[in-house]
């Protein structure tokens, strides 16, 4: 058999228009070797969910830089498990330490910092795809 | 989680039913290749034959994503329920990829649509077998138009072009342009010209000299038996102008590829190309592993210290293999 390769979605939640974070996280996938669907900005939670079904995303990660990560992390959650997906949900961009257990309490897989190291991207983005293929 | 869990027979059957996702899974079981890629085929098999396969080629960057995506949402718009299979080539050092079509194909994300982003993964063979059963699958559950999006260089893409029942080459402006296009080939395979980014300048050049390879008969291969003169589009895809046009021209071509007969023609030509294909996987598994049997070990020792030649041992090997 051919090799399995890690699929993953990367988008841009709602208004929020910085999308220099997000493309290096692309590149940094890339080149540990995956397969990065780009959706680019101006998604919406049932965009993403569709696009995640038509390519068989093993993860879905959204990139937030306008504070809005208290409301749609969740709302992504809510959407991804109201079409009956179970895909992991990697948040990035700019999350604040103290808004972190509450995303991850509302049900997103794992947080990316704003400081974190091209390997920490990869293993976080393993990590969650992991917590998955186990059950 | 993915596709391992339920067996193909199951997902065929929700896919078949309409649902997306299983849609999804069973294109990732297509893309692994093997024997769970072959059942897959084996059941969309029979419920094919009724999809007209588009293929959109070109240049890197040409606009061939944003020509598909305002394809999409005027075929959707007129009822069609379409697919798009947007290929892009992975990195040869990592395997990994980068699928950026899907962000000039934006809004369509609709019940009557699919899009999904297919990479290279490195390997030829196994594209020149995903690609085919992919569309198989489409077609089998029941969408029409499939639209293929590949980058037309090198001779991978144009055979990918040649899946096609209709091909729509995207050149831009650009001294050399069509030049450029000549040479790779993909002139021969155009049944449909789209200039694209007419809005810049040297647009109305790279028409002028699309017409002129056309008058020269530059442009030979299937178009010659078919009378059929490729039309040349000039369009603005970005703004979507022009870009009707272009569907009701991929419209008559399927027309005029079932008035004509020549539907069958490329079918068949199809079915061939990919059996072939299918043969070589098949030929070249005997093949390698012939070369890891006690004979073929002794052969290669007899190449390395100069007793037979490569050929006089491939020979000896053929033989053993086709007895
Ligand atoms: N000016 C102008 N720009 C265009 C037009 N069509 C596409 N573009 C732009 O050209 C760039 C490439 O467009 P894509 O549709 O991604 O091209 P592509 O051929 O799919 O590119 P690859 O898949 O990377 O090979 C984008 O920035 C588009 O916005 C057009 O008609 N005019
Ligand atoms: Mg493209």
């Amino acid at each position: 058999m051919a090799d399995k390769k890690i699929r993953i979605l990367l988008a841009k939640l709602g208004l929020d228009g910085h999308d220099r974070g997000i493309k290096i996280v692309a590149r940094i996938l890339r080149d540990a070797g995956m397969e990065v669907i780009y959706l680019g900005l101006r998604q919406t939670t049932g965009s993403i969910v569709a696009a995640a079904e038509e390519e068989d995303a093993d993860a879905i990660g959204l990139s937030m830089h306008n504070a809005g990560h208290l409301t749609l992390g969740p709302k992504m959650v809510d959407a991804i498990s109201g079409a009956g997906l179970d895909i992991p949900l990697v948040i990035g961009g700019i999350v604040p330490d103290e808004d972190v257990a509450d995303l991850l309490s509302s049900g997103v897989t794992s947080v990316i910092g704003p400081g974190a190291s091209a390997e920490e991207v990869v293993a976080i983005v393993n990590g969650a795809i992991a917590t998955r293929e186990r059950k | 989680m993915k596709s391992h869990g339920e067996p193909v027979h199951a997902l065929f059957e929700k896919a078949f039913a309409g649902e997306r996702r299983s849609i999804g899974q069973l294109l990732s079981v297509i893309e692994q290749g093997g024997d769970q890629a072959d059942s897959v085929t084996e059941m969309a098999h029979t419920f094919t034959g009724k999809a007209h396969i588009v293929g959109i080629t070109g240049a890197p960057g040409s606009g061939k994503s944003t020509l598909t995506g305002q394809l999409t949402r005027i075929s959707s718009e007129a009822g069609w329920k379409t697919a798009v299979l947007a290929v892009d080539p992975s990195s040869p050092l990592t395997g990994g990829a980068i699928l950026g079509d899907r962000i000039r194909m934006d809004d369509l994300a609709g019940e009557e649509t699919f899009i999904r982003s297919m990479a290279t993964r490195g390997h030829s063979g196994g594209l020149a077998l995903a690609v085919p059963a992919a569309i198989r699958l489409f077609d089998a559950v029941g969408y029409d138009p499939v639209i293929i999006e590949t980058v037309g260089v090198g001779q991978v893409e144009v055979d990918v072009a040649g899946t096609a029942d209709t091909t729509v080459v995207v050149v831009t402006p650009g001294w050399g342009d069509a030049v450029q296009a000549n040479k790779a080939g993909l002139l021969e395979v155009a049944d449909i010209f789209v200039v694209n980014k007419a809005d810049r300048p040297g647009a109305k050049d790279a028409r002028r000299d699309l017409e002129l390879m056309l008058d020269l008969g530059h442009i030979s291969g299937l178009n010659d038996q078919n009378e059929f003169r490729p039309p040349i589009i000039m369009t603005n895809a970005l703004h979507g102008e022009g870009t009707n046009e272009v569907w009701k021209n991929i419209k008559e071509h399927g027309e005029h590829l079932h008035s004509s007969g020549q539907l069958e023609q490329r079918q068949s030509n199809r079915i061939h190309l990919e059996i072939t294909n299918r043969l070589n996987r098949v030929i070249g598994e005997v093949a390698s592993s012939v070369l890891e049997t006690k004979a073929g070990r002794e052969l290669l020792k007899s190449v390395a210290s100069r007793e037979i030649s490569p050929s006089e041992a491939a020979k000896q090997l053929a033989a053993k293999v086709l007895k």
